[in-house]
């Protein structure tokens, strides 16, 4: 009875053919934000989430959306964990998704295999798999403005500039133990040998974030010359904290640029006084296109932002970039393909072909916002350059001037990290580039 | 009325002892069997399959484990994320080491290697129980937990230390990887779920499962009556950790895609103890029925204020569907301690003398 029963329904499965389509969207431009507002990390998600959709709106409002169509950004929760990330994709993709930008590396790493499938681009900005940037490889993933790598070139080729060069000095990695602090090892080994320095690895497991007294005792017992940080959450202000307590100078401390939010540093106070991160698009609100968010959206109650004195914060800032390049892989989408009501793989196409240079930054009203991306069939990350800026007791200031990464070094690297990536998947679609 | 089974007359013992004596009951899992093999497959939408039943039909299957062990034979575990892990990172090593075999036997097999682990961390048993118990249960967790993220060879020295499923085809249909069908996986998931509730059920209505109810009833009476501890209580961590590890290699392989060690730390562990403790201590049924409470219910409640209309930010849906869940498994917990297996027991009883109750 049984058996019959499974070979029955089988059976009538393989025969039935059985996908109920959705209805298809009605004529707007349809872009899920996988937001996270709860769970420990929600101190970094609700800014990013609020800057993305504030952009939207604010398109809305003054332009009418983009090239006559509306954007609708649903937002769906994910606690930034990967199941309900999953949930969140499949429950937004037959909505008529353009793009995706999962905010979690793990999430990220559940879409990649996803993305060709579904016809949907996955833009992970400055998160998820650097190996994504190589466009043969990875044709439906985009890394604009930089991967986590070339972002490690640029910080090292900053602290070879200071002090009389690299050679020869020892640095102190710190890291969350978890995809996102590992991802940089292999680069940061290479490059040390072809950089001449040394790496002292002290890794801080997630449990124990707000508890490294350990990690910087060793700190003390190495003594590097800098320190870099990959860190996220509760991590960086322990972290901070910690180095003030051991007397390391601050400004030899570089955190990442998700170790380097308002909210990081708050807590921290003037301890932290002098330590700097890397970030890839500025803070601050003196930006027209960010005044056109202060009048349409946040001073008409329209944004979900509770302190509108919160509008320009480093991370609220780099959820509006993120929307920023959405809507110019839109823009430029619908250029491509002759018509404002694009689908997925038009978007691809679009974000394939995104040049946002410093001409059009000054269009958008973001002039000096950031770096000059341009991206391309074999370059999905954009090469884009970013900049330290440094905490003075306060407030974020920019301290230097944009730092390209060292592409000639990188590459190489992320093609290999690429091909082992496809190595076991035969089955996996590439794309040639002329 | 409509429970009644009155003329319904055992004439051997083999109807005697049936898994389902009572005819009624017999057709209702057969129309439950028929709708969830064609009728799902047919009208479900991928959202539906992807996000709900499959994710729902893995969790039972943990939750039975779990109960095995703690529902039948009094064992108290916080470790079942880590064996889950253990069945996924072992399904995924076998993958890349023996990449002809056929998937649904490495999911299977990898169930193996989860009971090898979980029967060493049962032998503590054999000396406390309860609350000590727990604490070196969730030893394991953290010990194995550690070990997911410390020992690269697990995950193949990928440098996102996550484990990624490779496609892999039975009959030329392709069963794992993205380019797999939800309705392909979830018949998958269906039929080993199906398959592994029936072997649960048989075991425990045999002499071993017996032996385990013994030793949770009472240990000292259950030695004296010939019921050796050590094979009881080693054997109920091996089936627990083995179906624990089978539902983790599915939920990488046939649901997620791809994972990295948080989908099996401890909050997954006290989400399929909640299961087990809502659904009901002790019982099969329960164990589908906490799933679904926990897995579908978050689920159809934020779906709720879009089919009416609504518009409500997600952050506070999300906030919104914690209170209403919490407050439910408590609302439930007072109506009926022994789960929502127990209600539907006093459910059914009702039915049977209705219209006439005595």
């Amino acid at each position: 009875m049984f058996k019959k029963l499974i070979l029955g329904a089988t059976a009538m499965a393989m025969v039935g053919g059985m996908q109920i389509q959705t209805a298809s969207a009605e004529e707007v431009l349809y872009v899920p934000s996988l937001s996270y507002r709860t769970g420990a990390y929600a101190g970094g998600g609700t800014p990013i989430a609020n800057g993305f959709a504030d952009y939207m709106n604010m398109l809305n409002a003054r332009d009418g959306g983009i090239g006559g169509l509306k954007v609708v950004v649903e937002e769906c929760e994910t606690g930034y964990t990967a199941q309900k990330g999953v949930e969140c994709y499949e429950a937004t993709k037959g909505k008529g998704a353009l793009v995706y930008n999962p905010y979690s590396t793990g999430i990220t790493l559940q879409l990649i295999p996803k993305a060709p499938v579904d016809k949907i681009p996955v833009l992970s900005m400055g998160y998820g798999l650097s190996a994504a940037a190589v466009g043969e490889t990875f044709p439906w993933t985009f890394n604009y403005p930089a991967t986590y790598w070339s972002q490690m070139s640029s910080i090292l080729k900053f602290i070879d500039s200071q002090d009389g060069g690299i050679k020869g000095k020892k640095i102190g990695y710190i890291y969350l133990v978890s995809g996102y602090g590992k991802e940089p090892i292999p680069l940061l080994e290479n490059l040390a040998k072809t950089m001449g320095f040394e790496v002292v690895q002290f890794p801080v497991a997630g449990k124990e974030m707000q508890n490294q007294s350990s990690q910087w005792l060793n700190v003390r017992k190495e003594k590097p010359d800098w320190m870099i940080m990959w860190g996220w959450g509760a991590m960086n202000a322990t972290a901070v904290k910690e180095a003030a307590k051991i007397r390391f100078p601050m400004d030899h401390f570089i955190g990442n640029w998700w170790a380097g939010a308002n909210a990081d540093l708050d807590p921290v106070g003037k301890a932290g006084t002098g330590y700097r991160s890397a970030n890839m698009a500025a803070a601050g609100t003196d930006f027209p296109a960010l005044q056109d968010v202060i009048k349409h959206v946040v001073s008409k109650g329209k944004s979900q932002i509770e302190d509108p004195t919160k509008v320009g914060d480093v991370l609220y800032n780099r959820g509006l970039f993120n929307a920023v390049l959405v809507a110019e892989g839109i823009a430029t989408a619908q250029k491509i393909a002759g018509k404002a009501n694009i689908s997925g793989s038009d978007m691809r196409d679009g974000l394939e072909a995104l040049d946002l240079s410093a001409a059009r930054l000054k269009e958008l009203g973001l002039e000096g916002f950031t770096a000059p991306i341009k991206g391309s069939c074999k370059d999905h990350a954009g090469g884009g350059s970013i900049f330290l800026q440094q905490w003075d007791g306060e407030n974020w200031k920019r301290t230097s001037d944009l730092i390209a990464p060292q592409t000639d070094l990188v590459r190489p690297l992320l093609e290999a990290a690429a091909a082992k990536y496809v190595s076991d998947k035969p089955e996996w679609k590439t794309q040639t580039c002329k | 009325m409509f429970y009644r089974e009155a003329g319904q007359f055992k004439t051997n013992y083999k109807d005697d002892q049936a898994v389902f004596p009572i005819l009624q009951d017999r057709l209702a899992i057969g129309l439950f069997l028929i709708v969830a093999f064609v009728a799902i497959p047919y009208f479900g939408n991928d959202f539906f399959i992807n996000s709900m039943m499959i994710p729902f039909l893995i969790f039972s299957l943990a939750a039975i484990g779990l109960n095995i062990l703690t529902g039948y034979t009094g064992q108290i575990s916080l470790g079942t994320g880590a064996f889950m892990g253990v069945g996924a990172y072992s399904c995924y090593k076998m993958t890349s080491i023996f990449p002809d075999v056929n998937i649904i036997i490495l999911i299977v097999g990898s169930g193996c290697f989860s009971a090898v682990i979980g029967m060493i961390f049962g032998l503590p048993s054999l000396r406390i129980k309860g609350f000590y118990l727990v604490v070196t249960t969730l030893a394991a967790q953290f010990f194995l937990e550690w070990c997911f993220i410390t020992i690269g060879w697990l995950y193949n020295y990928n440098d996102s230390g996550a484990i990624e499923v490779p496609q892999r085809e039975m009959f030329g249909i392709i069963v794992t990887g993205a380019s797999a069908t939800p309705v392909t996986r979830y018949l998958v998931v269906l039929s080993i779920v199906v398959v592994m509730t029936w072997v649960a059920s048989n075991i425990i209505r045999g002499r071993i499962g017996r032996a385990w109810m013994m030793i949770r009833d009472m240990d000292i009476a259950a030695e004296l009556m010939g019921v050796r501890p050590l094979q009881a209580k080693i054997s109920a961590f091996a089936v627990s950790s083995f179906y624990a590890g089978v539902a983790g290699a599915m939920m990488v392989f046939l649901w997620l895609g791809a994972a990295e060690v948080e989908s099996f730390d401890v909050n997954h562990s006290f989400l399929i103890l909640f299961m087990v403790v809502l659904g009901g201590l002790g019982s099969l049924l329960g164990s589908f029925m906490g799933a679904a409470f926990i897995t579908l219910l978050p689920i159809v409640l934020g779906a709720i204020p879009g089919i009416l209309g609504l518009h409500i930010n997600a952050a506070a849906l999300e906030h919104v569907k914690f209170m209403i869940i919490g407050a439910l498994i408590i609302f439930f917990l007072i109506m009926e301690p022994h789960g929502l297996a127990r209600l539907w027991a006093i459910g059914k009883q009702k039915l049977r003398v209705w219209p006439f109750p005595y």
